[in-house]
């Protein structure tokens, strides 16, 4: 049976891994590097990288720092942040990742999914999703965040996701404005209307304070994987204690 | 013998994560040498075929790159060869991937899309059963976790060559051995110790 996948999410600017709420209020928490070849040794299923700074000097950083954990970690990693072009992409792929997420980039040029899935193939493909509630009623509706979280754009959350999919989009990573960094818990209407919506896996990502929230997104958001930054990063749970926590309530995890 | 006196080959054809399989051989204490010439690959001792993507891509890469009938040599010749992923695809006669695409004819058999109503690609760790006893399973458990991201899978006519199976949908074949062919529809080279178990038992077992 296909496990669940749990994925430690390493932010990272001006080569520090940093944590913030909201996308706001950055506090430092350690070196990329040996923070994914922890996570590695620790059972991760994967490890996602953001260069939250998105400028071309920490996409600079960003390079080498994925050239370097793909020596040493031998698992699936994924970058994203600031990535515009192909030719950004086709950089990062060649330094050892094995995803690129894109967000910002493909609102403003939906075509670059499409480009990209033909270039490097749709697995390859991740688009990033920041969503907002508009509603709270059982109409319940989500608007795309770019530029970081900072910019709403009007555009359907549902919609645009299923447009990205029949472009090139392989994965999606659906990250919860309202709730990211509050450790409150997914979006779990969010993730399970998306995860519904398309036959791609979904990432749910935003809000994880307790193993709960993570069992919680899986279940009832019937996200394919959970993205966690803060509840790895100071150590409040390992990776091996939240997959077996997981295992405890039923849920499909790797463990050995 | 030491270990720097045999030539592993990975094969470069313009397309593939070669990248992941070089690390992982490194990491193992290896030299691999990343080539695209046909004779440095029929020279080699054992041989990777990396592969990600579309089987179609591949295989007209393989053949713009004149390596198509080279990796059949290598079969003819019972070259230790391990294939990876769309590598693995490339093995059958035919995918139905993007219509009708002929492929190597190494292994009879087709390639067809994974059955409709689960997620695709299949992506993720899922359990490899291994179906013989073989040393490349040396010290890697039975339905240990391995990583994999496809949305196709081969079907072998002959069943005999299919070494590891996996449940999606549908069980299908994980992984063919046949003489010194080993081809993996998961990648061990994401797939943490136990995929780099599974390609150190390879070159032990090869390089004998």
């Amino acid at each position: 049976m296909l496990t669940k996948r749990i994925i430690p999410c390493l932010d990272v600017t001006g080569g520090r891994v940093v944590k913030g709420t909201s996308f706001t209020n950055l506090r430092d928490a350690g070196d990329p590097v040996e923070q994914a070849a922890f996570y590695y040794g620790e059972g991760a299923d994967e490890l996602v990288f953001l260069d939250i700074g998105a400028t071309p000097e920490g996409r600079e950083t960003m390079v080498h720092v994925v050239e370097n954990v793909a020596k040493q970690v031998f698992v699936p990693l994924c970058v994203g942040g600031g990535l515009r072009t192909i030719e950004d992409m086709r950089r990062m792929l060649k330094a050892g990742a094995d995803k690129v997420s894109i967000n910002t980039a493909a609102v403003q040029n939906p075509g670059l999914l499409r480009e990209g899935a033909a270039i490097f193939g749709r697995q390859c493909m991740v688009l990033a999703v920041d969503a907002r509630r508009l509603t709270n009623d059982s109409t319940a509706a989500w608007e795309v965040c770019t530029h970081g979280g900072r910019k709403p754009t009007g555009i359907d959350v549902l919609k645009w996701i299923e447009k990205a999919v029949d472009l090139g989009a392989g994965e999606i990573l659906l990250t919860s404005w309202d709730a990211d960094g509050h450790r409150s818990g997914y979006d779990n209407e969010l993730n399970r209307a998306v995860s519904e919506l398309v036959t791609v896996p979904v990432i749910a990502s935003g809000g994880a304070g307790t193993l709960e929230h993570l069992y919680q997104a899986l279940s009832l958001g019937k996200a394919d994987a959970v993205l966690a930054a803060s509840i790895f990063h100071y150590r409040e749970f390992s990776i091996r204690q939240t997959k077996e926590y997981l295992a405890a309530k039923g849920i499909p995890v790797r463990l050995q | 013998m030491g270990k720097d006196t045999k030539i592993i080959a990975v094969i470069d054809y313009g397309a593939g994560n070669i990248g992941s399989v070089v690390n992982a051989l490194v990491n193992l204490g290896h030299r691999p040498t990343v080539t695209g010439s046909a004779s440095a690959i029929l020279n080699a001792d054992a041989v990777f075929l990396p592969g990600v993507g579309a089987a179609a891509d591949t295989m007209k890469s393989l053949s713009a790159a004149g390596i198509d009938e080279c990796v059949k040599k290598l079969v003819d010749l019972k070259k230790p060869l391990f294939a990876i992923c769309v590598g693995l695809q490339v093995l059958l006669d035919a995918t139905e991937e993007g219509g009708e695409y002929k492929c190597l004819g190494i292994i009879p058999g087709r390639v067809c899309m994974l059955p409709a109503g689960l997620k695709i690609p299949h992506m993720g760790w899922n359990q490899v059963k291994q179906i013989h006893a073989h040393p490349i399973f040396t010290g890697i458990p039975d339905n240990t976790n391995f990583y994999f991201v496809h949305s196709y899978y081969a079907r072998p006519m002959d069943r005999s060559v299919i070494a590891g199976t996996t449940e999606y949908g549908l069980e299908f074949c994980s992984m063919i051995i046949n003489d010194n062919l080993f081809a993996t529809q998961f990648h061990p080279e994401k797939s943490g110790e136990p995929g780099l178990r599974m390609y150190s038992n390879f070159l032990k077992y090869s390089l004998l």
